[in-house]
């Protein structure tokens, strides 16, 4: 049985399908990389299986236990957490605070939270910002922020909505490495990702999303070499370039 | 280190100040002043929990005021259930009616729960005008108890008892307002403020503590009630469940400063003489006028300074520390960096 499994997942808004009949699975402990062109429909995905969107038609399961409908905290409360692919941190107050945020999910007392905090933020490499206001820090700071705080609710299973874009190659580089080490520490996590270069040495295995459809669903090698994704969404440069 | 015993003191200064005040100034307009703003503070502080701390601007708080005010009044007028147990009795009711009020309300977003909270306040205004068992449009008056004792709480001699009592409720109400900044609780409703959709995606259940704070608010704005009941020996629709009443509410925390401690108190130390003395001295010529002087203050808050009061404090004290620290070291300029915000 995979950690996390999608059956015929469909979302439309009015008469448009934005996922349609998606199935697929995220086994315990891998990186599975979501790419495909904008409007394919990865953050609407995301949306529905976090609880932010009901589906319209389909399940999700986690850890074997149907959660299809469940409202946004109640994922979180059983384990999976998310990023926004536009940060949400909250802006006014410290980074330290806005961890302990998440923390308070497994450690109600305000020490407790405090201190599973400073480790997130140890391990996230934020330790220095700790006092500052989040809405000072860079979009790369920002990122990295909402990334702790869903790594403090700790999770089995984290969904990351580009939280690579808009970095530069050494925050980019950073970001990696925690990643990296996030798998080390058993979360299982499935990336949105734009940057191929990241996602690509990144990833175990990638789904490809196009037009609401899954077209694609394999180990990155396969992917790069894959007629219909260079078609949809890679491009012939891409091609070119490999 | 210092600086932080500097507080300390204050506060120890202030409560002993306020302890003597009666005895300091006895004139019956100053005390009836001075009642009032520590009612107000305890007002300001009620609904700070939900408006400040949550976010959730209501301008229908008067509906818990009000419901704290002819609940000890009708238990006490017609069955004589002491105005104490009255008191418990208002803010349960309270309780229910918020948590009714709530539960459909948070599911709008922004300004239109506080567009619904003045629907449900002229609601109530209406409702309580055409009860007949609640003493109708007239309103109710409670019997007069002669020889001030504490259990039947009113005190016709001196007002010093009044003062006392709702001294008491303020330094209650701000110590639960400390715990609730403190606790889990107050980080959750900050992070509600911010963001709900952020705070769900943390697991936290938004609509679940936005109960939790209007009911918290809505029984300390009720038990408040009841003492203004016992205060004024009145009760009627017109003086319990106004709009105006509820915008004064939202205006103490709002001036002083929202999802502060201190905010509420200060605004209400502002704003209440202010309102008294406007209506002692404009009363005959210019009756609303401090309703325009409300409407033009909220206007000027959110204009220059959305953080009230006691964000104008901070900046101040910021901007005093910097200069400090520039003339001990001249040359090495301070960092900028922003503090950790601690008072």
């Amino acid at each position: 049985m995979a950690l996390f499994e999608v059956n015929g997942l469909t979302k439309t808004f009015g008469g448009l399908a934005a996922n349609r009949d998606i199935t697929m699975h995220v086994e315990a402990g891998e990186i599975l990389g979501l790419i495909g062109p904008n409007g394919a429909g990865k953050t609407t995905f995301f949306n529905c299986v976090t609880g932010f969107y009901p589906p319209t038609a389909g399940s999700i399961r986690f850890q074997g236990r149907d959660i299809t409908g469940w409202p946004p905290e109640r994922v979180c409360q059983v384990g999976i957490a998310r990023t926004f692919q536009i940060v949400r941190v909250l802006k006014d107050l410290t980074v330290l605070e806005n961890v302990m945020i998440g923390a308070f999910l497994r450690h109600p007392r305000v020490p407790d939270a405090r201190r599973k905090a400073l480790d997130v933020l140890a391990l996230t490499r934020l330790a220095d910002r700790q006092g500052q206001i989040a809405r000072n820090l860079t979009i790369a700071g920002k990122k990295r922020l909402e990334l702790a705080r869903a790594l403090a609710t700790e999770p089995t299973l984290l969904f990351l909505d580009e939280a690579m874009a808009g970095l530069n190659p050494s925050e980019i580089h950073a970001a990696v490495s925690i990643v990296r080490r996030l798998r080390e520490e058993g979360i299982t996590i499935v990336m949105v990702e734009h940057v191929m270069k990241v996602v690509m040495p990144l990833a175990d295995r990638i789904v490809v999303l196009d037009s609401g459809q899954i077209i694609a669903d394999d180990v990155p090698e396969k992917i790069a070499a894959n007629e219909r994704v260079i078609e949809a969404y890679l491009g012939e440069r891409y091609r070119a370039a490999h | 280190m210092r600086q932080n015993r500097l507080p300390q003191l204050a506060l120890a200064l202030l409560l002993l100040f306020l302890l003597a005040f009666p005895s300091l100034f006895p004139a019956p307009f100053l005390l009836r002043t001075m009642i009032l703003i520590l009612l107000w503070s305890v007002l300001g502080l009620a609904w700070n929990v939900i408006g400040g701390y949550a976010g959730q601007v209501s301008f229908g708080h008067a509906i818990f005021f009000g419901l704290g005010a002819y609940t000890s009044t009708l238990l006490l007028n017609n069955w004589g259930i002491s105005p104490w147990l009255g008191m418990l009795a208002g803010a349960l009711v309270a309780v229910i009616v918020s948590a009714i009020i709530g539960r459909p309300s948070f599911r709008l977003a922004g300004h239109y729960f506080a567009i619904a909270t003045i629907a449900a306040g002229e609601i109530f205004a209406v409702l309580f005008r055409n009860l007949k068992w609640a003493g109708g449009a007239v309103g109710l008056y409670l019997p007069i108890v002669r020889g001030d004792r504490l259990v039947d709480f009113q005190f016709n001699e001196s007002k010093a008892m009044y003062y006392y009592i709702v001294l008491g409720m303020l330094v209650a109400t701000a110590l639960v307002t400390y715990w609730i900044e403190r606790s889990r609780m107050g980080y959750y409703l900050k992070a509600i403020r911010e963001d709900p959709d952020a705070a769900r995606s943390l697991g936290i259940n938004v609509t679940r503590y936005k109960l939790y704070a209007i009911v918290i608010s809505a029984a300390i704005a009720a038990m408040a009630g009841t003492f203004y009941a016992q205060f004024v020996l009145y009760v009627s629709p017109k003086t319990v469940f106004p709009l105006a009443l509820s915008i004064q509410m939202a205006l103490v925390a709002i001036l002083g400063g929202t999802g502060t401690l201190a905010g509420p108190i200060i605004g209400a130390a502002v704003l209440i003489p202010m309102a008294e003395y406007t209506r002692v001295y404009l009363a005959g010529r210019a009756g609303g006028l401090h309703l325009v002087v409300y409407g033009l203050l909220i206007v000027l808050i959110s204009i220059y300074q959305p953080g009230g009061l006691m964000a104008l404090l901070r900046s101040w004290r910021q901007r005093r520390a910097q200069r400090k620290l520039a003339q001990q070291a001249p040359v090495a300029a301070p960092e900028g960096g922003v503090g950790d915000g601690s008072l």
